[in-house]
């Protein structure tokens, strides 16, 4: 069985915890920061000590404000309860987290692709610590013991809980990186799924196409990347519709992703899944913002990705695929920006998308200007593609103005003069090449690129070699 | 004004003449240091402390440099303020950094918080010297303190006695002469019902006005610390100490620390002061007269005294018995030996974290607690959440109502602070229904959030006080002390 065998739909929902990129923890002073010696960002508070007590961080409710205008949700007074269960990475062996009054409800998220998928709610939390178990093969069953780190615990979290309206594998992936887009662009999130700071649990059930009715589902976790979730989605749709062909009945229970294995294992069933108890938790007091508040982050939201896409794409006439890189990237405002001091828009796109956006991890892109100078030089013949590409690559490593890393690497574009010299030359010297090419075979074109090039050490452009050949063949 | 007196054939006796707001004048003036007065207390304790058990920690060491340090501060003529030189003893569910606090239970012996809590901030920035840790029923669940894992503290009036619950250990040092002042918490009553079982005054503030930072919580939209004192001037001192906003506690009120010492001998002249109905029903025909000849007394200083009905009051009991256990049953999962506090591995040492979560609470707290977070447990469970929590919620509601109505026709009110007078030890231990109606009469307050003080009433020869509560709504201190404070110069 797959998940696309005809006559059957996969149905998905997905659960998104999102840790917020402030400063400070939800409910303490401690720094919010990722990857520093276990337990050296953490205090009375978030360490559920004896007598201690929450205070809101208000960064953090303006965040998921944003969050929540992001994806068209209504902004709502909310609360927050307590979700009791024991678990040695929770201090207080309960999670504060919001319940039946979170502070987004009912939004939508609009995919690239098109189609919209609905947002029930978008609630802030606080994250857990984390446990590392020591000994045997580093599973809960065969550890000697357990280590618990709680700079984590604490830390904001926003969950954004989508409708069960995707419908494949493939537009649940489109779900989660526009939604990653959107919470970078909102500067909520860094949208590191690798580190956890995105983490994505996915509700998937089948049911026979055309049926109104909702399958039972499995709750899949432990999915850490795009392709994971692809993958994982896949094979529990395909593994639930086995079940079903056979005349079984899938079970409502939570499921983890076995990444090497490339399947999903059962946890524990929903049925026998623990009662929360929750209730209002009494140590903190009601988040109403006013209106003066939401009128203050409304009018600090920044240009969302689908508005950023649009605008690129008028401005640049470029394709889809290329939009989505630059927005993804941030490069957009690179591109409008050199465009608008000049630039040709199409050299500008390419250059932007293949060389900047491919040197991200390890260069700084330019500022608009120098990387416009850039884009101008090569349009207008100073520089060839591949010179252009070449200087680009400096001015990524090391800056620096593009005229003068051209002088220093001796790039001088030919002027037509020399060019054509140089072309009657490599004609002259093989008359034999000549006539097959006149003759029209074209790929000996190829040769003659080849030795033009060589005698001008590369200064010409491969494409007006070509031309000038063309023209003197007259074809 | 005069202090209260011991009753006649009492034996608490040891309690100096001097009022906390005596000795803060005479050390700021340099008249009396603060290490003298801190060594009639340690006196006191030596004398007595054996016999009553009123401390866990007593801290002889470190409140005689604190009392060094005050004198210090007046030599150099500097003020050390306003509490200079008076020594306090806290209720060991109080947070002091570096010094063991236990709650009285086994499952925190030897726990030492990494903070102070603000109120202990805020005593230590006004000179005062912290004396000891008090007894208390575990967790400050009980009317006895025969809860403590630790053992029970007696009365000073009558050593057979308890001295109420849960904050007995403050109560009996105050009145013992172990401190000056004493700060307990009330969740139902845990101030109010000591003091007046130990003849002193106990005050619960409006929920919110002091900052529960740092005070290890039994039931947290009921519990408010509050202080005990020996008059009623000195509890206002107090609480204008620690009263007042505190970033760190997301419920303490956005409102400036209340005057209160200023007007205390205003007088009730035209005061409009109802004795609730329902709080008279049920009490010892004791409890009743002497609530009769305060509120007699009161009229016959200007007050102008009627009867009033607080109907839902009556309902106060069943709600609180499951609200509070409610939230208890949160509040104490923390305690599950991971972190801090007792871990117990179960027999066999198991590895499973589950059978250490287990064997460490068994081990750990005694059976009010356990008796309590069972309940707690239940009422919230899903199926049950809306019949008892929810319900208890709206009878919270219903009994804000009618005091609120109540507080239309009247300033304050008045009622008996408890149903009688101090009982045996053991004579309610086995009967958890008969120790819960000790609270009775102070449990809707802290439904309310309002406050109330209870002040001391000797009854004609009875070697036993009793305790008049005043009741005020919201933020109504300062007219509440008022009354008090005319109900102590009345008092026989
Ligand atoms: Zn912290």
């Amino acid at each position: 069985m797959t998940a696309d065998t005809p006559g059957w739909e996969t149905v998905v929902g997905l659960e998104v915890h999102c840790e917020l990129r402030t400063a400070t923890k939800l409910f303490c002073g401690c720094p919010n920061r990722f990857g520093q010696e276990p337990n050296t960002q953490i205090c009375p508070v978030c360490t559920g000590q004896p007598g201690s007590l929450p205070v809101l961080n208000r960064m953090a409710v303006e965040m998921a404000m944003r969050i929540g205008l992001a994806l068209h949700c209504r902004i709502e007074p909310s609360i927050f309860h307590r979700k009791n269960y024991f678990y040695p990475d929770m201090p207080k062996d309960y999670q504060v987290s919001q319940y039946d009054q979170p502070i987004n409800i009912d939004g939508w998220l609009e995919l690239p692709s098109g189609g919209r998928i609905g947002i029930e709610r978008a609630h802030l939390e606080e994250d857990t610590g984390k446990i590392t178990h020591v000994g045997g093969a580093g599973r809960i069953h065969d550890a000697s013991h357990s280590l618990i780190d709680y700079n984590r615990a604490g830390v904001p979290l926003v969950e954004i809980v989508s409708r069960p309206d995707i419908r494949s594998a493939a537009q649940a992936r489109d779900y989660v990186a526009e939604l990653r887009s959107i919470l970078v662009a909102t500067g909520a999130s860094d949208g590191k799924m690798e580190e956890g700071s995105l983490r994505v649990d996915a509700n998937v059930s089948v049911r026979p196409r055309g049926s109104t009715e909702f399958g039972t589902r499995a709750e899949i976790k432990n999915v850490n990347s795009l392709r994971s979730l692809v993958r994982a989605i896949e094979y529990e749709a395909a593994r639930q519709i086995g079940v079903l062909s056979d005349g079984g009945r899938v079970t409502l229970e939570t499921r983890h992703w076995d990444e090497a294995g490339g399947r999903t294992t059962s946890g524990r069933t929903k049925e026998q899944s623990e009662d929360y108890r929750y209730f209002p938790e009494p140590d903190l007091v009601p988040v109403a913002p006013d209106a003066a508040w939401l009128g203050r982050v409304e009018a600090a939201m920044p240009v969302l990705p689908a508005a950023r896409r649009s605008r690129l794409a008028q401005a640049t006439g470029a394709p889809g695929e290329d939009i989505a890189v630059l927005v993804e990237t941030g490069l957009d405002e690179l591109v409008l920006a050199a465009v608008a001091a000049g630039a040709d828009a199409r050299t500008a796109v390419n250059r932007a998308t293949n060389e900047v956006a491919g040197a991200l991890e390890t260069g700084t892109p330019p500022p608009p200007a120098t990387f416009a100078r850039l884009v101008k030089m090569e349009t207008e013949g100073a520089l060839t593609a591949t010179q252009a590409k070449t200087v680009l690559a400096d001015m990524l490593r090391d800056g620096g103005e593009p005229e003068e890393l051209a002088r220093q690497r001796g790039f001088e574009a030919l002027a037509s003069d020399a060019l054509a010299d140089a072309v009657s030359a490599v004609i002259e010297a093989n008359p034999a090449e000549w006539e097959r090419f006149k003759a029209g075979e074209a790929k000996v074109a190829g040769f003659f690129v080849g030795q033009v090039m060589k005698a001008t050490r590369g200064n010409a452009d491969g494409g007006a070699v070509t031309a000038e050949l063309r023209r003197r063949a007259g074809i | 004004m005069t202090p209260p007196a011991p009753g006649s054939g009492s034996a608490a006796g040891a309690r100096p003449g001097r009022s906390a707001v005596e000795t803060a004048d005479a050390v700021r003036a340099g008249r009396l240091t603060a290490a003298a007065v801190l060594e009639e207390h340690l006196a006191a304790i030596e004398a007595r402390e054996s016999e009553l058990h009123a401390f866990n920690l007593v801290l002889a060491d470190r409140a005689r440099a604190e009392a060094a340090a005050v004198d210090e501060s007046v030599a150099a003529g500097r003020d050390p303020g306003r509490l200079a030189g008076v020594t306090v003893a806290l209720k060991d569910n109080l947070c002091t950094r570096g010094v063991e606090t236990t709650c009285s239970s086994r499952i925190l012996e030897g726990w030492k918080p990494p903070y102070d809590a603000t109120v202990v901030t805020r005593l230590r920035q006004e000179g005062a010297v912290v004396v000891g840790k008090t007894n208390l029923d575990e967790f400050a669940m009980g009317s006895s303190t025969e809860n403590s894992a630790f053992g029970p503290t007696r009365n000073p009036h009558d050593p057979t006695r308890v001295p109420g619950g849960s904050s007995g250990g403050s109560a009996a040092a105050v009145a013992a002469g172990f401190a000056g002042l004493a700060l307990g918490s009330d969740t139902g009553g845990s101030i109010r019902q000591p003091a007046a079982l130990c003849g002193v005054v106990g005050l619960k503030p409006t929920y919110g006005l002091v900052s529960r930072y740092g005070l290890i919580a039994f039931a947290s939209s009921l519990d408010q610390i509050g202080p005990f004192a020996g008059t009623v001037a000195d509890a206002a001192l107090l609480l204008e100490v620690i009263a007042g906003h505190d970033a760190m506690d997301s419920t303490s009120l956005d409102a400036p620390a209340p005057s209160l010492l200023e007007g205390l001998d205003g007088g009730v002249e035209g005061l409009r002061i109802g004795v609730v109905s329902e709080l008279m029903d049920g009490v010892e025909p004791a409890a009743a007269a002497a609530v009769e000849a305060a509120a007699h007394a009161l009229s016959a200083a200007g007050a102008k005294v009627d009867r009033v009905s607080v109907p839902a009051a009556v309902y106060g009991l069943s709600a609180y018995y499951l609200i509070a256990p409610a939230e208890a049953s949160s509040n104490l999962a923390r305690y599950d030996g991971v972190r801090y506090g007792l871990r117990s591995e179960g027999p066999g040492g198991s590895a499973d974290v589950a059978a250490m979560f287990a064997a460490t609470r068994a081990a750990g707290f005694g059976d009010e607690v356990k008796r309590r977070i069972m309940l707690g447990t239940y009422a919230l469970s899903a199926g049950y959440y809306d019949a008892y929590y929810g319900q208890a919620q709206r009878v919270r509601t219903l009994i804000i109502r009618d005091f609120d109505a109540a507080y239309r026709s009247f300033d304050i009110l008045l009622s008996p602070t408890t149903p009688g007078p101090a009982f045996e030890l053991d004579a309610k231990t086995s009967d958890p229904m008969a120790m819960y109606l000790s609270d009775v009469c102070t449990i809707p307050t802290n439904l309310a959030g309002h406050p109330a003080v209870t002040v001391p009433w000797w009854p004609e020869g009875s070697g036993l006080p009793l305790g008049i509560q005043v009741l005020a709504p919201a933020l109504g201190e300062a007219v509440m002390l008022r009354a008090a404070a005319a109900l102590e110069a009345a008092a026989p």
